[in-house]
């Protein structure tokens, strides 16, 4: 989930009354965001540079580290975590966000040429006339880009923004894509002008910049935004040109959002205005573009119109569980941003904000109603209907097959289903044939290249850990290896497993045989009816191994452990051990 | 020499006459035993209160090896001295004739003694010199006191070590007898058979001591935790679901849960992807073509995500990273087989490609319930979720609005910790979204509410474990297993 930082201060001044941390970590759980952490902006920057705690100054400004739901992207400032507060609390009213009325000649245009097409296909753009920023709207200017980019934005993959010092520019503009070595411009923070092509080595060693470069890196063509007289604005979704850079004295700003997803780059751009229309001079009030695309059709943005849903009451009403009045609901949804009002048909006509992108369908009104109403004010019921309750036979058969082992004598142990290839193949002196085992391609470490194929490695691990445990030590598990299993819709398949191993000064190799003798007479097969027939497993020692025959098939083997795997283990005694398939007796 | 018995017997009979004695060390000279022998026959006198002994330690010094070869050759100084002839020798000559180690050790010695020169032939430079260090060695073997700076000389060249003397000063004790019987440990066939059990004495048994441990198997102590959650979703109805497929495409582990494809949690960061078997080739066409419109353009009141969604990206296998991706396996076939309400738990492994560190491994063990029926309420799930955490003894609980891609309302269970003095979160839950539910073919008013959680979380609660590598995984101490409570969970 998100974090965003707002000063305390600001907080009690826009809620109009000062709360104790105890009495804001309720109202933070009451509506669903968490106060996750109480610092101050020294400590955070004496955090970042290693120095002492002790340096803190009494007067410091408090912080407060707020935690918002992922897909409440009006929450990712201090400005729209105010607002969804005061909403709440009933201090302010839902703003109406509007664009200004210009007749269409003056409003300017984004042209958009056909090649962007290839590599980054939609551009949305907005503008904030008569804005006034002062430092702490600037730097949260700065900050919800941030966040847009690292969230819905997805590391700048879906949508970039672009933030421009629109009286440095001149429209008409065009969102052009073209090669790169035919881009030229002073990039933002730089003195001297780069090629495209150029920049591109350059950012390799930006710390910052080096993870977005992936985006367009291997396209023969670039997106890149420019006035009409080839100012270059942005090469999204890298860098913002020099030129047009934002200050805190701007006082109109252009906000372009490039995409490869035109719904996200809708909700981003509205998220921008929305949240920053409040320091303009006509309030809530943002200049429209048009945009017009290859074909020539002209689409006006940003879209702040108001989405409606017509929802049940008798749906909110049965979902929450509350004999709710339709008054109450209204009420209710106006703390979270929503207006409404009651229509024919004992329904609700929602209206949803432009900020309100979460809200997919009625049960995300319910949900609004519920928190509105508090979760921990809805009376507790039970579900009528009785049902039966079972277990899965394997899982039953398998618990019943742990106790039968632990009365024999043997300690349960629980490994991990991933392990090394190594640990699964080379150390158990086998070799990996692509046949029987599945393959993880993205693991963090070698740790989890593979999942087993048997239990043989964790055992192993366990005794490799247990030097200093006193012998003899017997160990088991029942547990899922999985194979590869091409009768199955996804190609593998999880198996069952019994394993036991017996270690001492000397191998106790007719332990492991009584055990599976035990083990066959809780399963009821008599002493005919199975069978042990030698074998060649590489993991065991030659001679002193056995397959399991049962009904005409083998269902597992058991023998003394190769002395090269011990070894390859680092185990200093003798082990017996074995393994079998269990379903096969269910 | 005595034997045991016999050094105990005159033990005790000095005793009788003397009040003490004070050095079991020299007693034993006396007697002609071995001081070992006496020792034990002194501890289990005392053990039976015969005799009270003290402790008495005594520090002497000890010949090493090297040092007793010397008191026998004489000091490797003397040695070269000695072997150096009146008239001379090459550095070479004298070498051949001595011991590398006397050579080396004896030369540099005698020429810092200043008794050698080199010029260039070795001459001596004294006409006699006396080997002291021998003279000091046999002083020590006879226990005689050297000087402070003697023995300090001696340490350093590494010749003699400090030797512990551990004896005993003993006097009666409050069971003298001057001759002991021996005290029988055990009642034995032998004694039941002569009827002798009456008259026998018997040692007094040690309840300070630990009993012997007992032999037999032992279970592991996370899965008695699951042994108990499966009895409490049993004793509440609950159908268990089969979880024992790790492999899952990421279709029924996200793309039906309603989890759009650019969501973070399918970041090769967060999920393990599988190079082999690398996809999933059937699906039930029908309902995928329903899940991809749910997407792409909602219904069902939905207005979706509105993004193109691929196919491909809903082919690739993972591990699974949640089990609710059976539990949509299990609705879907339920919607299929013609609903009927169904309560369904499991607790099975799961996935994470995340960093491991104290609290978080690769897999873990996930606990989910859920209730599918028509006109369930949030009162019902907040009901069921009390009904469920009071049978593990968390009586008070209370949820915060949470977010969730498959379930709306979503609420975090938080339960009070009395020891803690807090809110400690215990799991999620939420009702399934329609968009997850009514694409499966569910009637419309059905709906499922579900919660989930960790066992391990509960578990390392329950035994006091702060590193979950302690608990699950091949690091796990054996002696953990063997020795951890039964599992008594709101008991």
């Amino acid at each position: 989930m998100p974090t965003v930082s707002v000063a305390r201060e600001l907080l009690h001044t826009m809620l109009g009354r000062v709360y104790t941390q105890e009495e804001f970590d309720e109202l933070c759980f009451v509506i669903g965001i968490e106060l996750d952490d109480v610092t101050t902006e020294k400590a955070i920057i004496r955090k970042e540079k290693h120095l002492q705690e002790n340096e803190a100054d009494e007067d410091e400004e408090v912080i407060y580290k707020i935690e918002v739901p992922a897909n409440r992207y009006d929450l990712l400032c201090p400005e729209g975590i105010c607002r969804q507060l005061r909403i709440f609390l009933r201090v302010e009213k839902m703003p109406t966000y509007r664009l200004s009325r210009l007749p269409d000649s003056s409003i300017l245009k984004m042209i958009v040429k056909p090649e962007t097409a290839v590599i980054r296909p939609f551009v949305v753009c907005a503008i904030l006339r008569g804005i006034t920023f002062d430092q702490a709207r600037y730097a949260s200017f700065i900050d919800l880009q941030d966040r847009l980019h690292q969230n819905i934005c997805r590391k700048r993959t879906l949508v970039a923004i672009g933030t421009h010092d629109l009286d440095t520019l001149q429209g008409p503009f065009t969102y052009e894509a073209l090669p790169p070595s035919e881009i030229k411009f002073i990039p933002l923070k730089q003195a001297q002008e780069f090629t495209a092509k150029e920049l591109m080595e350059f950012y390799k060693s930006d710390l910052k910049l080096k993870k977005f470069l992936h985006i367009i890196e291997d396209s023969p063509v670039f997106p890149v935004i420019y006035d009409s007289n080839r100012t270059v604005l942005s090469l999204p979704p890298i860098i913002n040109g020099a030129h047009s850079a934002i200050s805190l004295n701007t006082k109109n700003v252009l906000i372009e959002c490039t995409a490869t997803d035109l719904t996200k780059a809708k909700i981003v751009l509205n998220t921008m205005v929305a949240m920053f229309s409040g320091y303009c001079d006509e309030k809530f009030e943002v200049e429209p573009v048009d945009v017009v695309d290859p074909v020539g059709r002209v689409t006006r943005y940003p879209d702040l119109s108001l989405r409606t849903m017509d929802v049940d009451l008798s749906y909110i009403k049965k979902s929450v569980g509350v004999p709710l009045q339709a008054g109450e609901i209204v009420d209710l949804l106006s703390k979270m941003q929503l207006t409404s009002k009651e229509i024919d048909g004992d329904k609700i006509q929602v209206s949803i904000p432009p900020t309100r992108s979460d809200i997919l369908h009625p049960c995300d009104v319910m949900e609004d109603v519920a928190v509105a109403y508090g979760f921990n004010n809805i009376p507790k019921t039970r579900p009528k209907t009785s049902t039966e309750g079972r277990q899965q036979p394997l899982n039953e058969f398998s618990d019943l097959l742990r106790l039968e082992l632990a009365m024999a004598g043997f300690s349960e142990v629980l490994n991990w289903v991933l392990v090394s290839k190594k640990e699964n193949f080379t150390l158990l002196n086998r070799k990996d044939d692509d046949k029987i085992a599945a393959i993880v391609s993205n693991p963090r470490s070698s740790d989890f290249e593979v999942l087993r194929t048997s239990l043989l490695p964790g055992i192993l691990k366990v005794m490799e850990h247990s030097k200093d445990v006193p012998r003899p030590v017997k160990v088991f598990e029942i547990s899922d290896v999985v194979l590869l299993d091409p009768s199955k819709d996804v190609g593998a398949a999880n198996s069952r497993h019994l394993a036991a191993l017996y270690c001492s000064t000397t191998s106790g190799f007719e332990i492991i045989h009584g055990l599976l003798d035990r083990i066959m007479n809780v399963l009821n097969v008599p002493v005919d009816g199975y069978t042990v027939g030698p074998s060649n497993e590489p993991e065991l020692f030659k001679g002193r191994q056995a397959k399991i025959f049962y009904k005409g098939s083998c269902v597992g083997s058991f023998g003394i452990i190769h002395p090269q795997v011990l070894k390859n283990f680092d185990i200093p005694d003798p082990c017996s051990y074995i393994e079998m398939e269990i379903e096969r007796f269910l | 020499m005595r034997d045991a018995d016999g050094a105990e017997r005159a033990l005790l009979a000095f005793l009788e006459s003397n009040a003490e004695i004070s050095n079991s060390e020299a007693f034993a000279r006396d007697l002609g035993v071995d001081h070992e022998l006496l020792a034990g026959t002194i501890k289990s006198l005392h053990g039976f209160g015969f005799i009270e002994a003290k402790d008495v330690r005594r520090e002497s010094w000890e010949l090493t090896e090297e040092g007793l070869v010397y008191s026998r050759n004489g000091s490797p100084e003397v040695q070269v001295f000695d072997a150096v002839p009146a008239g001379g020798i090459s550095r070479e000559d004298l070498q051949r004739k001595l011991d590398d180690s006397v050579f080396s050790i004896g030369f540099r010695k005698a020429m810092s003694n200043k008794w050698l020169e080199t010029k260039p032939l070795v001459s001596r430079k004294v006409l006699k010199v006396e080997d002291v260090v021998k003279q000091q060695l046999l002083d020590i073997k006879d226990g005689k006191n050297l000087s402070a700076a003697d023995i300090d000389a001696l340490k350093k060249r590494k010749l003699i070590v400090p030797k512990v003397w551990k004896a005993y000063s003993i006097t009666k004790g409050a069971n003298y007898a001057p001759t002991r019987t021996k005290a029988a440990t055990e009642v034995t066939r032998e004694m039941l058979l002569k009827e002798t059990w009456s008259e026998v004495a018997f040692k007094p048994y040690n309840f300070q001591a630990l009993g012997q441990p007992t032999e037999g198997g032992h279970l592991h102590p996370l899965l008695k935790v699951r042994t108990k959650f499966r009895q409490i979703f049993l004793e509440m109805g609950f159908e268990e679901m089969p979880t024992n497929n790790f492999v899952e495409s990421s279709f029924w582990n996200f793309d039906a849960l309603f989890q759009p494809q650019q969501h973070p949690a399918r970041d090769s960061h967060d999920t393990f992807f599988l190079k082999s078997p690398c996809k999933t080739q059937t699906f039930p066409e029908d309902y995928l073509e329903r899940v991809k419109t749910i997407h792409e353009q909602g219904g069902f009141g939905s207005i979706g995500y509105m993004y193109d969604w691929k196919r491909e990206e809903a082919e690739k296998n993972v591990l699974r990273t949640h089990t609710t991706a059976v539990s949509s396996r299990m609705l879907y076939k339920l919607a299929q087989d013609g609903f009927v309400p169904k309560r369904y738990f499991s607790i099975d492994r799961v996935f994470r490609n995340e960093a491991v560190d104290r609290t978080h491994l690769a897999e873990f063990h996930q606990i989910e319930g859920l209730i599918c029926d028509k006109g369930l309420t949030l009162g019902d799930l907040i009901g069921v979720l009390n009904d469920f955490f009071s049978r593990l003894g968390m009586k008070k609980l209370r949820f915060k609005p949470a977010y969730n891609p498959y379930t709306e309302p979503s609420m975090e269970i938080f339960s009070y910790h009395e020891q803690l003095n807090k809110w400690v979160e215990v799991g999620n839950s939420g009702m399934f979204r329609p968009e997850m539910l009514l694409p499966m073919g569910l009637p419309d008013d059905v709906s499922v509410i579900a919660w989930g959680l960790s066992l391990e979380r509960p578990t390392m609660i329950l035994y006091g474990i702060d590193n979950i590598r302690d608990l699950f995984g091949h690091k796990v101490d054996l002696k953990l297993i063997k020795s951890n409570p039964i599992c008594r969970l709101g008991m």
